[in-house]
């Protein structure tokens, strides 16, 4: 057959018209694949605003942060790898400083409950959490001191009895708002607070962010702890990209520490932001497949509605489509001419459920609180719902054409 | 020979039954010829009317339309031949209800070649000429019966066929209209439209030049028709034609 675009023009006319004389069994018809269309692009689009939304978050978060902390090999015995033996040592962080050079900064963590109450107020004692830390960890963090001064390298050298505390902590405990050079009493022992830690605005990951915190040297708060304590270590790495290269020099570097045998398994381990942005990535790709593959049965759903409308409109339309071969309709011509009606309700469904879908976003993004205002229809999202319906067109409505294309032209006006 | 038909033979198989519809037909039709075939049902006729359409093809035998063998064709050439060569006129008009009288003639040149090309002009050109040029918008339900067939008409013309074909032309249309068709089918054969009607009124084929008539898959006579005394009679004074005695 010659490709004949006016034929194809004029057919596309025809097939709108057809839709148009059936408004409302069209709207039926293709209403599988506009709940479909409707449903999936929504999703994606509320997916891609949850990943812009927590992928930003992860930026501000610092994309350079570097945690390191204990782990039992999977599947190891509790008793070949007990605590005192994998747990983090204090040299194995200096180490760390020392030699990663795509490691600038490195700071222990260590928490512990302690009560605490200002010495010049007559208050009742509180529990707080007690943070042992590093100086660094403050750049670390992105936490700076807003008022007094952070600790130096001699506080921590000296285990001295000095402490930061934040907000919350002022609030809690009845302190100055600048409350450098107070004494709080912290399980009996007098710590000069020497200043205020700023607190972070909230984040979807820091849940409470809010919380209580003193601060105090790292060192100091390793005395005020069993010998063999818990900590873990938060460092940074020179620059996003080498995130990767400083993970790997920590692990030789403390696998080298612990002389761990090359077939040894790590005993630590070290995560970097870009992990759990790879991870938070390979979720959101996995939920966009599950939704991706929902939606690939709606629209099977749909188009058996639209090849079994389309069925029932070549049996219907049998006089006309005999007649139209009488005039001299080749078999290809009539194939085209139902294909097209059956991919032109599909493109009518497929547009209704991209327009029902903007709605829903738009919908979406104003919640409050629920994360989801970067909410948008992707491109690729509307370019693949329209490919989809098209193909559902095809894919359905062949056989309904194949079978108008092949009616014998004196049967089918002889139809009734 | 604008149609020439040599042992023309059609073999339906219905389950184990074996029907010979066609049993050697030959058949010449020559230009501007106005032809009447009439049988009675299980003739043949409809099946030679359809082969004579090319909607249909022979077990056996040559059919030439305008110099052409037809006969070995396949769908795509057949359509072709309906397109260029062939106008069906049908008992029961068969116009697209929802589409304007306009848009039913010139549904022929939809799958033209070249069919565009002063497609509305031919349409209304073909409605004037069959004396409808002031119903082009109208659909078909506000039509009368006449109209309807007015426009199928029109629409069999506007490829300027070879051959008209008409089944049963006037089986639907009361008396009145019938009179006003066959005039119309006269006024077309006199501008030298050649024309195959098959019927089984006679006085419907009374207005032909020759009358076919089949009986068992068979040509049984062709003969010119014979003139009615009274025919003629009124011939000569101009009345034009009146219905023969009612079979």
């Amino acid at each position: 057959m010659i490709f004949n675009p006016l034929l194809l023009l004029q057919t596309i006319l025809l097939a709108i018209d057809q839709i148009r004389a059936n408004k409302m069994r069209s709207f039926l018809t293709s209403l599988g694949i506009i709940i479909g269309v409707a449903s999936v692009t929504s999703v994606v689009a509320a997916l891609d605003g949850l990943k812009t939304r927590v992928l930003t978050e992860f930026e501000t978060f610092g994309a350079t942060k570097i945690f390191i902390i204990h782990e039992r090999p999977a599947g190891a015995p509790r008793n070949m790898y007990p605590f005192e033996r994998i747990r983090l040592k204090v040299e194995e962080v200096h180490l760390l400083r020392e030699h990663c050079p795509s490691i600038r900064r490195v700071s222990p963590q260590t928490s512990l409950g302690a009560s605490i109450r200002p010495v010049q107020l007559q208050r009742d004692a509180v529990t707080i959490t007690v943070h042992g830390i590093w100086p660094d960890w403050h750049d670390i963090e992105n936490r700076s001191v807003i008022a007094g001064r952070p600790f130096s390298q001699i506080d921590e050298e000296n285990a001295r009895k000095v402490c930061l505390v934040n907000e919350s902590a002022i609030r809690e405990l009845g302190l100055d708002a600048d409350p450098t050079g107070q004494f709080l009493l912290v399980n009996d022992d007098r710590f000069l607070i020497v200043g205020v830690v700023e607190t972070l605005q909230p984040t979807i990951f820091t849940m409470d962010s809010v919380a209580t915190e003193v601060f105090i040297p790292f060192s100091t708060a390793a005395r005020m702890q069993p010998p063999e304590f818990f900590f873990y270590v938060l460092g940074q790495a020179v620059s996003p990209q080498a995130s990767e290269e400083a993970q790997a020099e920590a692990e030789f570097v403390l696998r080298r520490a612990r002389g761990l045998a090359p077939d040894e398994p790590n005993t630590f381990v070290v995560r970097t932001i870009d992990q759990f942005v790879q991870q938070f990535k390979a979720l959101a790709a996995g939920i966009t497949a599950i939704a991706g593959g929902i939606v690939a049965i709606s629209l099977l759903v749909g188009g058996i509605g639209i090849m079994n409308i389309m069925l029932v409109s070549v049996s219907e339309r049998t006089r006309e489509i005999g007649l139209r071969k009488a005039v001299g309709a080749r078999p290809s011509a009539i194939l085209m001419q139902f294909l097209v009606e059956a991919i032109m309700l599909c493109f009518a469904g497929g547009l209704a459920g991209l327009l029902a879908a903007q709605a829903l976003v738009t919908g979406l993004s104003k919640i409050p609180n629920a994360g989801l205002d970067a909410a948008a229809i992707p491109m690729w999202a509307v370019i693949l719902a329209f490919a989809f319906s098209a193909a559902v067109g095809i894919v359905f409505g062949m056989f309904p054409a194949i079978k108008a294309a092949r009616l014998d032209p004196i049967e089918a006006l002889r139809h009734e | 020979m604008t149609i020439r038909i040599r042992q023309l033979k059609k073999i339906y198989r219905v389950g184990v039954e074996t029907i010979h519809a066609l049993r050697g037909v030959d058949l010449d039709i020559g230009r501007n010829e106005f032809v009447a075939i009439m049988g009675s049902s299980g003739s043949g006729k409809s099946t030679l009317m359809n082969i004579l359409g090319c909607l249909d093809r022979p077990t056996e035998g040559t059919y030439e339309l305008a110099g052409k063998r037809t006969d070995r064709m396949g769908a795509g050439e057949l359509a072709r031949i309906r397109n260029e060569q062939i106008g069906f006129v049908f008992q029961s008009f068969e116009l697209l209800p929802r589409q304007s009288a306009l848009r039913n003639v010139e549904l022929p040149l939809v799958y033209a070649r070249g069919g565009w090309l002063g497609r509305r002009r031919r349409a209304r050109e073909a409605l004037e000429r069959v004396g409808l040029g002031d119903r082009m918008k109208h659909r078909p339900n506000q039509l009368s019966g006449g109209q309807k067939q007015r426009v199928a008409i029109a629409r069999a013309l506007i490829n300027k066929p070879t051959i008209l074909l008409a089944d049963e032309p006037t089986g639907n249309l009361d008396t009145q209209t019938t009179e006003e068709i066959i005039q119309l089918f006269r006024e077309l054969h006199a501008q030298g439209q050649t024309i195959v009607l098959v019927t089984h009124e006679e006085d419907v084929a009374a207005a032909c030049q020759r009358i076919i008539r089949l009986r068992d898959g068979a040509v049984y006579s062709d003969q010119p028709r014979e003139k009615d005394p009274v025919q003629m009679q009124r011939d000569a004074q101009g009345i034009g034609a009146v219905r023969g005695p009612t079979t």
